[in-house]
C-alpha cells in the first residue's frame, strides 16, 4: 500500500512541477480543496488540495500515448519483432548475450570486408584512448618506492598509468613550448627521461631522510646533557619552596582523603554450614583438651612432648636404633658422650610416654571425630619433634640447659600429684563435647540419665551441635527423631515420682531451638502425643462415662505446646487439638479430690494462657471456674445458679473446698503451689488442708479476674458471668474469706457489674445489591487506531487485503470507464472529422460542378449571344 | 446287691481318679440302669454325685441324669399321674404291680433329680448352672412330648408349665446376678411356646415377689427380670410363629401359643406388671432406652404405656430426655394428646443436655418435634433463645449441633428472623429482655431479644464453631443444615481433623521459650512452681 500512493504522488508532483506554474496553483478555478471531516492536529495531509484540471490533462496525455496508439493500431497486422540474438532467451545471462552478440557482430564484419586484410589495425580503446598507446608508458612506475608513494596520486602518475595522454601531452607541451623540434621525441627517449627523473627524486628523498635523522640524534644528545641538570635542579628550586605552604595545604587535603578510612570490605558472612563446622571444630578442640586433661597432662607440656613420627613409620611400634641418630657434640672442647647417652635415655622415655599417650588417646577418641581432625593433630605434634631433632643436631653448649629444663618439667607433675588427680576427676565429671545422636529413646535416656539438669541441657545442646543437619546427610533425620525422644523423655520426667520438673525446665530452650529447626517434625511429634491422649480419653469415656484428670506429663505437654507453637492461631495443627483436649478434660473429668481440683486449675491456667492473646471464648473454662467456686460454697440449699457437669449441685465431692475451720483464714498466706500437687498432696493436718483449699480458691478467683478482663468485650459477658456473680455475691460472703481473697472478690464483682452493656440489636450484614444482568461487551484488543482491525493477525491481514482489493477494484473500474469515455470521445472526433471531410469534399464537388455548370451556361449564353 | 458298699467303692474311685474315669463309670452306670431294671438302684449313685462339691463331677452327673431320664421319658418308663404324698405312699405302692412299682420309683427319682437341678441353678459356678439349665430344658422338652400326667381332655395342651415356672423362678434370683445364664437361656426363648409360658411365668413371679416387698427396690432381682424380659422379642407376623418346642397333634391352630395376639397380650401384661412397681433410676434409663425400639412395637395396646412414660417424663433430667422417645412414638403413631408437651420440652433444656450421654438422641427428637411448621412463633423463638443461652456453657461438639439447629429453626420459621435481624433506628444499647428463669415459653419474651449469644460464640476458640456461629451474620440460605451427621460426633473426631491434616508449613512461636512456666502471660507461673 505504501508504494502505490508514493508513486502516484511522485507522478503527480512531476506533473505539477512540469506543467503547473505558479499561476495554475494560485488559480482558484484550478484548485479543488478537499474538505476534511476532522481536523487532526499535527497530521499532514497530502490530499488537502487537488488540481483536477492538471491531473485530468495528464491522464489524457497518458491515454493518448498508450490507449490511443493501441486504438490506432487496432486491426493492423504488422508487428515489430526484435531479432537480436537471444532476445527472448531467458536462460542466457545478459553478459553472455552481450558477448555473443559482440562476437557475432565481429564475425560479420570480418567475414565480408576484412577477409583479406593483413593489417590488423583494429584498435582497442579505453575512454576513447587507444590502449596500445598507453601500454608504452607502463614501465614508468618504480615499484620500489611504492611504500613512499602510497596514497599519492600525482597527475603524472595517473597520466602514465591510466592513459591520461592528454594531460601528459599538455604538460610536455607546456615544458617545451619553445622547442618545437623536440616535439617528436621518440618513445625510448621519453621513457629514459622518466626513469632518470624518478631516480633523482629518490636520491633526493634519501638524502633528506638522513639529514633529519642526524638532526634528531643530535637533538637527543643535547637534551640528555640538559636533562641531568633539570632533574637535579627542580626539587631545590626556590620558587618551589615559596609555594610550599600552599601546596602542603592541598596535599594534606589530598592525603587525608587518600588515607582516610574507606569503607573496608568486611569479612565474609559465614554460611550456616561454616558456622556449624566451626562450632563443631571448637567442640572437638575442647573435647580433645578435655581428654588430655583426663589423662593427667598439662596442655602445653603434652603438646611439646609429642614425639616425632617418621613419614616412613609403619606404626608398628618399631623404633630405629638410636645409634643412628647419635650425633657428635662437644662440651667444652670434649666429646660429650655421656651426656648424649643421658639425653637419649630421657628422649626415649619421652617418646614412649608420648607414644603410649597417643595410642590411648586414639582409643579414647570418639568414633564421631573424623579422620581429618586426627591427622591435623598429628601433624601439629610432629613439628615440635622435628625442632627437637634440629636441636640435637646443632652444635651448642646450651644442650645441657635444655635437658635440665626438660627434667624439671618432667619433675613438675610428680610434685603436684593431688592437683592432677583433681584435674582428672574434673575432666571425668566434665561432659564430653561431642555426642552421637541417639537412635532410640533408650539411647537418649542412657545419655541423659544421672546428669544434673544443667548438664542434661548441655548434653542435648552439644548433641544437637555436633549433629547439625548441614554436617552430614542423615543428621537431619537423626535430630528430628531426637526431638520425639526428648518429648518422650520430658513426659517420663514428669511422671516420675517426685517429678523432675527442673530438668524439664532446663530442656525447654533446647526443645524450642530444635522445634525452630524442624517445625514439621515437631508438629508431627506433638500431634501424635495428642492423638494418643485423645484416643485413650475417648476410649475410657466410652466405657466408663468419665475419665480421670490428665497426668502431669500431659499437663507439661500442654504447656510445652503453648511454648513451642502459637496459641493464637485461628486453626493450628497442634494448638487447636491441644485446646480441644483441655476443654474435653475440663468437661469430662469429675472432681473427686483436692488433687483433681489442682489439676483442673492447672488446666484452667493453661486455658487462660492459650486464649490470652487471641481473647477467644473458652466456655469450659468459665464452667470449671464456677464449679470450683461452687465447691467452696458451704450452704448448698438454695442455689441461684446451675452448675455444669462435671460438677454436681450436691453430692459427696461437692464440698471439697469448704473450709473445715474458719480460723485457718487468719494464718493463710498466698504461695504458689507446686505442680506435683496435681498428683500427690502431703497435707497432714486439717490446717494444711484448709490452706491448700484457700490457695486453690485464690488461684481460681485470680483466673476469674483474668477471664473477666479477657471477655469483657463479648456481647453476652453478663450472661456468661452470671453464675459466678451470684456465687460470689450471695454464697461466698466476704466475711468468711481472708483479706486477699476479699479484695479479689470485690474486684471481680466490680468488673462484672461495671461492664458496660454495649450490645446493639443484631442486624444482618447488608447484602450487596444484585446488579442487573448486562450483556457483557466484547472486548477487542486495540492495536492501532484508524486501521482495519481484526481479532488476530491472519484476520487482520485478510481484512487488509480485502480492503486493498476493493480499492483497486474501484480504481480499475474508474480507469476503465475513463478509458472507454476517452475512446468514445476519440471515436466521435474521428467520425466528426470524417464527416466534415466528406462534407467538405461534397461541397467542393458541388462547387466544382456549379462552376462547371456555370461556365457551361456562360458559354452557352455567349454562343447564343 | 449292696448299694452302700458299692457306693463307697464308687466314691472312692471318683475321689481317686479324675473326671474322665468317673464319666466312663457314669456312662456305664446309666447304661446298666437302662438295660436292666435290676440295676435301678444305681440311680442313687448318680444322684449322689449331683451333690458333689467338685464341679466336674456335678457336670458329669448332670449330663448322665439328662441322658438317663430323657431316655426313660421317651420309653414312658416313668409313672404317670400325680405322685402320692407321704402317708398314702405305702398304700399306694401296695396296690401296684412290680412294673408299676419300678415306674413309680423312677418317677420319684426323677422329681428329686429335677429339684436338685433347680437348686443347682443357684450354684455359684456358671458351668454347673449352665448344664443344669440345659438339662432341665431337655426334660421340659421330653415332658412336653410325653406328658407325665394323663391328659385326655381336649381342652388341655400338654406343656410342662410347672417345670418352666420353676426354672424362671430360679433364674430371677433376688441375690445373684444371673445375666450370663439368662443370655444362655435366650436360646430357648426363640421357641414360641417356651417364650409364651416364660412370659406368663415372669408375670406371676414378678407379681408375687414385688407385691410381697410392697414396692421396695430389689435392684438385683429387678436387674434379672429386666435382662430376661429385654431378651424377649416377638416376631412381627403371625406366620413367623413356627419354631415350637412341642408340637401339639390335636388342634394346634387353636392353641393360644400359636396366636400372635396372645403373645402380644402376654408380653404387654408382663411389662406392665413389671413397670407398675417403683424402679431404680438406672433401670428407668435402661428401659427407656429400649422402650421405643423393642417394647412398644410388640405391645397390643401401646397406649397403656402412657402412665409409665408420663411418670418418667416428670422425673426430670436424663430420664425425661429418654422418655421423650417413647412419648414421641405414642404421639406420632398412636394419636396421643399430651398437654403442655412443648412447655415441658422447653423446661427440659438445661445445661446438662449438652453433657449427657443421650445428647444425640435428644437433639434428634427435638429436631423432629420442632420440625412442624404449625408451631407458634413465640415458642420457636423461645426454644432458639434458650438453646443459644445454654450454648454458652456447651462443649464444642454440642455447639456444632446446636448452632445449625438454631439456624434451622430460623429457616423454618422465617418470622423468627427478628432474632438475628432487628434493625432499629436509634443506636442504643439494649439490656437482654429474655427471662431465663421463666418456665412458660410464652412469657419469656424471647421474641423481643436477639441472639447475642451466637454473636459471642463467633469468638469461640474452636475454628469450626466460630465459623458455624458466623453464619448468622449473613442471610441464611434456603436449605436446612443436616444435623443428623453431627449428632454422633465426638471430641476425638474433632481433634483428628486437625491432627490428620497435613500442612506444608507449621507456624511456630516466635517468642523464644526459656522456661517451662514462662510465656503465654505467665498465668501458670504466677500460681504454680516447679517444686
Amino acid at each position: 500500500m505504501g508504494k502505490v500512493p508514493k508513486k502516484k504522488r511522485s507522478v503527480a508532483d512531476k506533473v505539477r512541477k512540469a506543467k503547473t506554474s505558479f499561476e495554475i496553483k494560485n488559480n482558484p478555478f484550478e484548485v479543488k480543496i478537499n474538505r476534511k471531516k476532522f481536523d487532526v492536529l499535527g497530521r499532514k495531509s497530502k490530499h488537502d488540495v487537488g488540481l483536477p484540471g492538471v491531473s485530468r490533462s495528464k491522464a489524457n496525455n497518458k491515454r493518448k500515448e498508450t490507449l490511443l496508439k493501441e486504438y490506432k493500431q487496432k486491426g493492423r497486422s504488422s508487428k515489430f519483432i526484435d531479432k537480436r540474438f537471444g532476445e527472448y532467451d531467458t536462460q542466457m545471462a545478459p553478459e553472455d548475450k552481450i558477448l555473443k552478440r559482440f562476437a557475432l557482430e565481429r564475425q560479420r564484419v570480418h567475414d565480408k570486408k576484412d577477409l583479406y586484410n593483413l593489417n590488423e589495425d583494429e584498435e582497442l580503446t579505453h575512454y576513447g584512448q587507444s590502449l596500445a598507446e598507453m601500454e608504452k608508458f607502463n614501465d614508468a612506475v618504480d615499484s620500489d618506492d611504492e611504500s613512499e608513494e602510497k596514497g599519492l596520486l600525482s597527475a603524472e602518475l595517473t597520466a602514465s598509468h591510466f592513459g591520461g595522454g592528454g594531460l601528459l601531452r599538455k604538460k610536455t607541451g607546456g615544458q617545451q613550448d619553445g622547442e618545437e623540434t623536440h616535439r617528436a621525441k621518440s618513445r625510448q627517449e621519453l621513457i629514459d627521461e622518466l626513469i632518470q627523473k624518478s631516480k633523482q627524486e629518490k636520491r633526493e628523498r634519501q638524502v633528506r631522510k638522513e639529514e633529519s635523522q642526524e638532526l634528531t640524534e643530535k637533538l637527543d644528545q643535547e637534551w640528555k646533557s640538559i636533562q641531568a641538570l633539570l632533574v637535579k635542579k627542580t626539587p631545590k628550586c626556590d620558587r618551589a619552596e615559596e609555594e610550599k605552604p600552599k601546596l602542603e595545604q592541598y596535599d594534606m587535603m589530598v592525603r587525608e582523603l587518600v588515607f582516610d578510612m574507606k569503607a573496608q570490605p568486611s569479612e565474609k558472612l559465614k554460611t550456616p554450614e561454616e558456622l556449624a563446622r566451626e562450632e563443631r571444630e571448637k567442640l572437638q578442640k575442647l573435647e580433645s583438651d578435655r581428654l588430655r586433661r583426663m589423662m593427667g597432662e598439662e596442655v602445653e607440656e603434652s603438646s611439646q612432648s609429642q614425639s616425632h613420627i617418621s613419614a616412613d613409620d609403619l606404626h608398628d611400634g618399631f623404633i630405629l636404633d638410636k645409634d643412628d641418630e647419635k650425633t657428635l657434640s662437644y662440651q667444652d672442647g670434649k666429646w660429650n658422650i655421656e651426656e648424649e647417652a643421658d639425653k637419649d635415655k630421657t628422649e626415649e622415655d619421652d617418646e614412649e610416654e608420648g607414644h603410649s599417650g597417643e595410642e590411648e588417646e586414639e582409643e579414647e577418641e570418639d568414633d564421631n571425630a573424623d579422620e581429618e581432625g586426627r591427622r591435623r593433630r598429628r601433624r601439629g605434634s610432629r613439628r615440635p619433634a622435628m625442632m627437637k631433632k634440629m636441636v640435637t643436631l646443632t652444635w651448642s653448649p646450651s644442650k645441657k640447659a635444655t635437658t635440665e629444663e626438660r627434667k624439671e618439667t618432667s619433675a613438675q607433675p610428680s610434685l603436684s600429684k593431688e592437683e592432677i588427680k583433681a584435674q582428672q576427676e574434673a575432666a571425668k565429671a566434665e561432659l564430653p563435647y561431642t555426642f552421637t545422636a541417639p537412635e532410640s529413646y533408650s539411647d537418649l535416656k542412657d545419655l541423659l540419665q544421672g546428669h544434673t539438669p544443667d548438664n542434661q541441657r548441655l548434653i542435648v545442646a552439644r548433641t544437637q551441635k555436633s549433629n547439625h543437619a548441614s554436617l552430614a546427610v542423615g543428621n537431619k533425620l537423626k535430630l528430628q527423631k531426637m526431638f520425639g525422644f526428648l518429648l518422650e523423655y520430658i513426659g517420663e520426667l514428669a511422671t516420675r515420682s517426685p517429678p523432675e520438673l527442673v530438668a524439664v525446665d532446663k530442656l525447654i530452650p533446647e526443645l524450642y531451638s530444635m522445634c525452630q529447626m524442624f517445625p514439621e517434625a515437631a508438629c508431627k511429634a506433638m500431634q501424635s502425643i495428642f492423638e494418643d491422649a485423645g484416643h485413650t480419653m475417648e476410649e475410657v469415656l466410652e466405657v466408663k462415662g468419665h475419665v480421670p484428670f490428665p497426668a502431669l506429663d500431659m499437663l507439661v505437654y500442654l504447656k510445652v505446646t503453648g511454648l513451642l507453637f502459637p496459641t493464637s492461631d485461628f486453626r493450628h495443627p497442634v494448638t487447636t487439638p491441644a485446646l480441644l483436649y483441655i476443654s474435653q478434660a475440663l468437661t469430662k473429668c469429675p472432681v473427686r479430690s483436692l488433687q483433681d481440683v489442682t489439676s483442673g486449675l492447672v488446666l484452667c491456667c493453661l486455658g487462660v494462657e492459650y486464649v490470652t492473646f487471641s481473647k477467644r471464648f473458652l466456655p469450659e473454662l468459665i464452667n470449671f471456674l464456677a464449679g470450683t467456686l461452687h465447691l467452696a460454697v458451704k450452704d448448698k440449699t438454695s442455689l441461684g445458679y446451675t452448675v455444669v457437669p462435671p460438677f454436681r449441685p450436691t453430692g459427696k465431692c461437692s464440698d471439697l473446698l469448704v473450709l473445715s475451720d474458719s480460723e485457718s483464714c487468719a494464718s493463710w498466706t498466698k504461695k504458689s503451689l507446686p505442680l506435683s500437687a496435681t498428683r500427690h498432696l502431703e497435707l497432714r493436718s486439717e490446717r494444711d488442708r484448709d490452706h491448700h483449699r484457700l490457695t486453690c480458691v485464690s488461684t481460681c478467683l485470680d483466673l476469674v479476674k483474668r477471664c473477666c478482663l479477657l471477655y469483657k468485650d463479648l456481647p453476652s459477658f453478663t450472661c456468661i458471668f452470671r453464675p459466678i456473680r451470684t456465687l460470689l455475691s450471695e454464697h461466698l460472703s466476704a466475711q468468711t474469706l481472708p483479706e486477699l481473697l476479699q479484695e479479689l472478690r470485690g474486684e471481680i464483682l466490680e468488673s462484672i457489674g461495671g461492664a458496660a452493656v454495649t450490645r446493639c440489636r443484631l442486624v444482618l450484614e447488608k447484602k450487596k445489591p444484585i446488579p442487573l444482568k448486562l450483556l457483557t461487551p466484547k472486548i477487542v484488543e486495540v492495536l492501532d487506531y484508524g486501521k482495519k482491525r481484526g481479532c488476530n493477525r491472519e484476520e487482520r491481514e485478510k481484512e487488509r487485503l480485502k480492503h486493498k482489493y476493493k480499492k483497486e477494484f474501484k480504481g480499475a473500474l474508474r480507469e476503465i470507464r475513463k478509458d472507454t469515455r476517452f475512446l468514445a470521445r476519440e471515436k466521435l472526433t474521428e467520425v466528426m472529422d470524417r464527416d466534415s471531410e466528406r462534407k467538405r469534399k461534397v461541397r467542393e464537388l458541388f462547387g466544382s460542378l456549379a462552376t462547371q455548370e456555370g461556365e457551361w451556361k456562360a458559354l452557352k449564353r455567349m454562343k447564343s449571344k | 446287691m449292696a448299694p452302700s458298699k458299692r457306693r463307697n467303692v464308687i466314691l472312692r474311685i471318683t475321689a481317686e481318679q479324675s473326671g474322665k474315669r468317673a464319666k466312663i463309670d457314669l456312662n456305664t452306670k446309666v447304661k446298666d440302669v437302662l438295660q436292666d431294671k435290676k440295676n435301678a438302684n444305681d440311680v442313687f449313685d448318680i444322684l449322689e454325685l449331683l451333690e458333689s462339691e467338685k464341679e466336674k463331677d456335678v457336670v458329669n452327673a448332670v449330663n448322665a441324669c439328662s441322658k438317663l431320664f430323657s431316655t426313660l421319658l421317651e420309653k414312658k418308663d416313668l409313672f404317670l399321674g400325680k405322685l402320692p404324698t407321704g402317708e398314702e405312699e405305702e398304700a399306694f405302692i401296695g396296690g401296684l404291680s412290680a412294673e408299676e412299682k419300678y415306674r413309680l420309683f423312677m418317677r420319684q427319682r426323677y422329681s428329686s433329680c429335677v429339684e436338685m437341678l433347680l437348686e443347682h441353678l443357684d450354684h455359684e459356678l456358671y458351668s454347673v448352672k449352665e448344664s443344669a439349665l440345659c438339662c432341665l430344658m431337655k426334660f421340659a422338652e421330653g415332658e412336653g412330648r410325653h406328658p407325665l400326667e394323663d391328659l385326655d381332655w381336649s381342652e388341655h395342651y400338654s406343656f410342662p408349665r410347672e417345670l418352666l415356672q420353676g426354672v424362671v423362678d430360679r433364674l430371677l434370683s433376688r441375690t445373684t446376678e444371673n445375666s450370663m445364664l439368662i443370655s444362655r437361656f435366650q436360646e430357648f426363648l426363640e421357641m414360641e411356646d417356651v417364650r409364651y409360658y416364660v412370659m406368663s411365668s415372669i408375670r406371676e413371679n414378678v407379681g408375687k415377689v414385688l407385691a410381697k416387698n410392697k414396692g421396695a427396690l430389689i435392684p438385683v432381682y429387678q436387674n434379672n427380670v429386666f435382662s430376661l424380659m429385654s431378651n424377649i422379642s416377638i416376631p412381627s407376623q403371625e406366620s413367623g410363629l413356627t419354631n415350637f418346642m412341642i408340637k401339639q397333634e390335636a388342634k394346634h391352630d387353636d392353641w393360644k401359643v400359636a396366636k400372635l395376639n396372645e403373645h402380644k397380650r402376654a408380653f404387654e401384661k408382663m411389662w406392665l406388671g413389671f413397670l407398675k412397681y417403683k424402679l431404680p433410676s438406672n433401670m428407668y434409663k435402661k428401659i427407656l432406652v429400649i422402650l421405643h425400639d423393642s417394647i412398644l412395637p410388640h405391645m397390643s395396646k401401646p397406649t397403656l404405656m402412657i402412665d409409665f412414660l408420663t411418670a418418667a417424663y416428670d422425673v426430670g433430667g436424663a430420664i425425661s430426655l429418654l422418655a421423650l422417645n417413647g412419648l414421641f412414638v405414642l404421639i406420632h403413631q398412636h394419636n396421643l394428646d399430651y398437654p403442655d408437651f412443648y412447655k415441658k420440652l422447653y423446661n427440659l433444656l438445661e445445661p446438662s443436655v449438652f453433657h449427657v450421654k443421650y445428647r444425640a438422641r435428644f437433639f434428634h427428637l427435638a429436631n423432629l418435634f420442632l420440625s412442624s411448621s404449625h408451631l407458634p412463633l413465640y415458642l420457636v423463638a423461645a426454644f432458639a433463645k434458650r438453646l443459644a443461652r445454654l450454648a454458652l456453657t456447651a462443649p464444642p461438639t454440642a455447639l456444632l449441633i446446636v448452632l445449625p439447629f438454631i439456624c434451622n429453626l430460623i429457616r423454618r420459621h422465617p418470622s423468627c428472623r427478628v432474632l438475628v435481624h432487628k434493625p432499629s433506628t436509634q443506636d442504643e444499647s439494649v439490656e437482654d429482655p429474655y427471662l431465663m428463669e421463666e418456665e412458660d415459653p410464652a412469657q419469656c419474651r424471647a421474641l423481643e431479644s436477639s441472639l447475642w449469644e451466637i454473636k459471642t460464640l463467633q469468638s469461640h476458640y474452636h475454628p469450626d464453631v466460630a465459623k458455624a456461629a458466623g453464619s448468622i451474620n449473613t442471610p441464611l440460605s434456603g436449605l436446612e443444615d443436616d444435623i443428623s451427621e453431627l449428632l454422633e460426633k465426638t471430641t476425638y473426631e474433632l481433634m483428628e481433623r486437625d491432627l490428620k491434616q497435613t500442612r506444608k508449613t507449621v507456624p511456630l512461636e516466635f517468642e523464644t521459650a526459656t522456661q517451662l512456666l514462662k510465656g503465654g502471660g505467665d498465668v501458670l507461673g504466677q500460681h504454680f512452681c516447679l517444686g
